[in-house]
């Protein structure tokens, strides 16, 4: 009989997804992969939100992670923008060759 | 809490499609790879008793945002060899080494971290349950959020479209 599953392990699955998203985000040179490696991050912090909020009794966690969907909806929608912008202006969407900004 | 098993079989799927996000060679694969993390994170939800998180994890994000990101893989027609990884590959030990840094602390933490030794009532967090301190407790930030969301309109508008 395994040992049932306490909030310790869905921390422990909330930091190796965030481990993840930040090594896709180091790693990744594509501006598109590394807006989604974002998405795996933010994703971590929600399930360590819900399972705060599970563990504690408290709804005010999920609450807050409403708050951080819309704050991603409006990153996602920037982001892609700005990303549609450079592959129009000169197409290139390397992060290492985009210094446009640098003088 | 949750079935030991469920937990694991889903754990193991978000563990290994998130995994297959920073590894997928085409933009397309790593999108429809990120739905299955999405999905089975809204399995968790669920499981977790947010009834409502898990809704609104499948509408928006499953939904509205990974659809816009499909929209612009498929406008930007992205052939796989333009996917650019890392050539350096100092930012390759560097990132491995920072997500390990990242793993071996929360490894610390949730060993040393205590169940609340009385355990807070079981709440569903259900529409209504949600609702209702969404529009007393947290009035004004749900009112800063449409702002924000109106100022990622005009923003995206702004910066998309070819001439004003």
């Amino acid at each position: 009989m395994t040992p049932p599953i306490t909030i310790n392990h869905l921390i422990a699955l909330s930091g190796v997804l965030f481990a993840i998203g930040l090594v896709g985000v180091v790693t990744r040179r594509n501006v598109l992969l590394i807006l989604l490696s974002l998405e795996i991050l933010l994703s971590a912090a929600n399930l360590a939100f819900v399972a705060f909020s599970r563990s504690l009794g408290d709804l005010s966690g999920q609450i807050m992670v409403f708050f951080v969907m819309i704050v991603a909806a409006a990153e996602v929608t920037v982001g892609l923008a700005i990303t549609v912008l450079l592959s129009r202006h000169g197409g290139k969407l390397n992060a290492d060759e985009l210094k446009s900004l640098k003088w | 809490m949750i079935h030991p098993v469920l937990f694991y079989v889903l754990s193991g799927l978000i563990v290994a499609s998130a995994v297959g996000v920073i590894l997928a060679r085409h933009p397309l694969y790593a999108v429809l790879s990120l739905v299955v993390t999405l999905f089975s994170l809204s399995a968790l939800f669920i499981c977790l008793h947010a009834f409502f998180v898990a809704a609104i994890q499948v509408l928006i994000y499953a939904g509205a945002v990974l659809v816009l990101f499909i929209f612009v893989v498929m406008l930007l027609d992205m052939a796989p060899e333009v996917v650019f990884r890392a050539k350096s590959w100092t930012m390759i030990s560097v990132g491995t080494a920072l997500g390990f840094l990242i793993l071996w602390q929360t490894a610390a933490v949730s060993l040393r971290l205590q169940a609340p030794s009385a355990p807070g009532p079981v709440i569903d967090g259900t529409t209504a349950a949600v609702g209702r301190i969404l529009f007393t407790a947290y009035a004004l930030p749900f009112e800063a959020a449409s702002l924000l969301l109106l100022v990622g309109i005009i923003g995206a508008i702004v910066l998309a479209k070819k001439q004003l």
